[in-house]
């Protein structure tokens, strides 16, 4: 049976995690207000209701207690869904996280899986300052042992959801707050989309090619894909043909479809909500580098938060954040 | 209190755990002179030696079954002896092994086999919070398995024990936690790391019971873990022990020790533990003699085969390296 009705984001996820739990028993919820709350970004909307308190847990503010205990749950066989408030947050856990989720199938030889969600709100933009707004992709994405996925839309979110809930791997779900569709939040428009009722996976490692073009490949993720877009229909107005590549996960990298349209295009525009330095973007296109520098036609380019705490005050956060204007411009130069 | 056959068990598997300890610390050393150098020899890295401790373990995995979990510290030899760790394998892994239990990419600190459901981590207090979920699991499931944490007397410091301990007991988890109290932080004595004299106390803080062991009783502990371990069973929720046991050797294989007090190792030796049950076991009966040298022969051969079967296995190939990151 198909539909035509339109979630948000933050539906999209939920929906997709009370399709596994009516599915598997072993799966669970675990996080700060999530419970009767709902998930103060919507994650979890629904569920306390329907699945009752002992598999939808609120639990006190003890992240390394609760994501910790969240593995040690994992390795006994069970699917936990555990969800790290503000991905800023991770300060206080994440030994729990880089050094217990993403290691013990590697200590163990592969003898013990760690089947276990991490989901994450990421993101700025609306003023929440520098310890509520990070985004923080490459700092999962550096550390081995752990899969790292971003959607950018609900049709994704779910998709990955339902992918990241029935992967064996510890997988950190980092969704913008800014993409949810939450009553007190503004979103964009495309970010809430039409989601399939029935439960479907998304694959990792499989980006999406949003839009064909010929003249710039913009590669992007998670809130950045929608200001991609629009300095897309900017550029398209002056001829110019951007080809804007959703990444969707970050670990693992969909190389592939990154050096296809590298090749096709010349050159490459990558913007990350993330901090500029030794993260993602440098990653990207140190990738494409490595693999054959002469691809590039002009210098590659890249956008993201400058290496500074991100500001309160609107005109300095607007300043640091990367926005559709100055991504039509930095397309606009790589054209020269 | 225990059985015979529960008192011939620890009794053998503390003379096993001893002279696996006493053993590794000779092994270790093979390769590193004339100069210590900690990466070289037989057995490279760290090396965190448990002789003195083996009451701990065997009072406590005394009571326990294969679903039980366990998760362990970075002094973890004689905890996953008790649980039924394999020992070829374990000492595969400590060679770093291609036959040990992760194929030699984990080692000393990191030894984990699923099935008999230990873990152990190099981080202070890292096992708390999954022992923690380990016992939600159990709960969530409706069995009666339950969890054990081991953790050393400078883990009660750290917030993710505490975390642990204030979730076990607020969710009514079936988890004990034992403490190790063997007096030393790396070099710093409990005395000045510690706001307490007796981490049994803190259970009050968390709402759960508290016990404390004095002087490395093996029996005494018996009875408070079978205690803590039947309440868990019985839903009834956490228990905190700690017990006040011994480190014979330094923190780390090589550790100088200059910051012990002199004798202090000496004094301990002279009530060892696996000593004194013995000695009480058989002066009342409940082992003789001949079954006392019997259990010990049998440990020490396990042992020795043990080292035997890592001393001839094959190292890993190194392109292992990049494998089993994720199942």
């Amino acid at each position: 049976m198909t539909s035509n009705r339109i979630l948000p984001v933050s539906r999209a996820m939920s929906e997709a995690i009370a399709e596994e739990m009516r599915a598997d028993p072993s799966v669970f919820v675990m996080g700060e207000d999530i419970g009767t709350y709902g998930g103060i970004f919507g994650a979890t909307g629904g569920l306390l209701d329907e699945f009752g308190e002992a598999r939808v847990r609120d639990t006190p503010i003890s992240e390394t207690g609760f994501i910790s205990a969240g593995v040690g749950a994992a390795m006994s066989g069970m699917r936990p869904i555990v969800e790290l408030m503000f991905v800023d947050f991770f300060g206080v856990c994440m030994d729990a996280i880089y050094n217990l989720a993403a290691k013990n199938t590697y200590f163990s030889g592969g003898n013990y899986k760690v089947p276990m969600v991490i989901m994450t709100a990421t993101g700025g933009g609306y003023s929440d300052a520098g310890q509520h707004s990070q985004t923080l992709h490459g700092t999962f994405a550096h550390l081995p042992g752990l899969k790292v996925v971003a959607p950018s839309n609900a049709y994704d979110a779910k998709g990955l959801m339902t992918a990241a809930i029935r992967d064996d791997n510890p997988v950190m779900f980092m969704f913008h707050k800014g993409l949810q569709g939450l009553a007190w939040m503004a979103s964009p428009d495309a970010a809430a989309t039409v989601v399939p009722e029935d439960a479907y996976e998304i694959p990792f490692g499989q980006a999406s090619v949003l839009r064909e073009g010929k003249d710039v490949t913009i590669v992007t993720l998670s809130m950045m894909v929608h200001k991609a877009m629009e300095a897309a229909e900017a550029l398209a107005k002056d001829g110019v043909e951007a080809e804007v590549i959703d990444l969707r996960t970050i670990v693992p990298l969909d190389r592939e479809t990154i050096l296809n349209s590298v090749a096709k295009t010349g050159r490459l525009l990558v913007v990350d909500e993330d901090y500029r330095s030794f993260g993602l973007t440098g990653e990207i296109i140190a990738g494409v580098a490595e693999h054959d520098p002469t691809l590039f036609k002009a210098p590659p380019r890249r956008l993201a938060v400058p290496d500074v705490p991100i500001p309160y005050s609107r005109p300095l956060e607007q300043f640091i954040m990367p926005d559709a204007a100055a991504i039509a411009e930095a397309a606009r130069a790589s054209l020269g | 209190m225990p059985s015979n056959a529960q008192i011939l068990w620890m009794y053998e598997i503390m003379e096993k755990a001893r002279y696996y300890e006493d053993t590794m610390a000779a092994v270790y050393m093979e390769g590193k002179s004339p100069k210590f150098d900690i990466g070289a020899g037989t057995v490279p890295g760290e090396m965190h030696l448990a002789a003195g401790q083996e009451p701990c373990a065997a009072g406590v995995c005394v009571h326990l079954r294969p679903d039980d979990a366990v998760t362990a510290t970075h002094r973890p030899h004689h905890v996953a002896i008790a649980k039924g760790v394999d020992l070829n394998k374990m000492t595969a892994e400590i060679f770093g092994k291609a036959s040990g239990l992760a194929g030699g990419r984990g080692g000393h600190m990191h030894l984990l086999d699923p099935a008999v459901n230990f873990s152990c981590s190099g981080i202070i207090a890292q096992g708390a919070g999954p022992a923690a979920g380990a016992a939600l699991a159990a709960k969530l499931r409706g069995t009666d398995a339950i969890a054990v944490s081991y953790l050393g007397d400078g883990a009660a410091n750290q917030g993710g024990f505490h975390e642990a301990m204030n979730l076990a007991a607020l969710w009514q988890l079936p988890v004990v936690f034992v403490i190790e109290d063997n007096g030393w932080g790396i070099s710093v004595p409990k005395a000045k790391s510690t706001s307490v004299a007796d981490n049994s106390v803190r259970a009050a803080a968390y709402g759960m019971p508290g016990v404390h062991i004095a002087d490395n009783d093996t029996l005494a502990l018996f009875d408070a873990a079978e205690e803590a371990v039947a309440r868990a069973r019985r839903g009834e929720g956490p228990t905190l022990i700690e017990v006040e046991t011994y480190r014979y050797y330094g923190h780390f294989q090589g550790d100088p020790e200059l910051y012990r007090p002199k004798g202090e190792v000496e004094a301990l030796k002279a009530k060892d533990p696996i000593k004194r049950l013995r000695d009480k076991a058989i002066a009342d009966g409940s082992m003789t003699e001949a079954e006392a040298d019997a259990a010990l022969a049998r440990a020490k051969a396990e042992v020795d085969a043990a080292f035997a079967y890592a001393r001839e296995a094959a190292y890993p190939a190194p392109e292992d390296a990049l494998t089993a990151v994720f199942a």
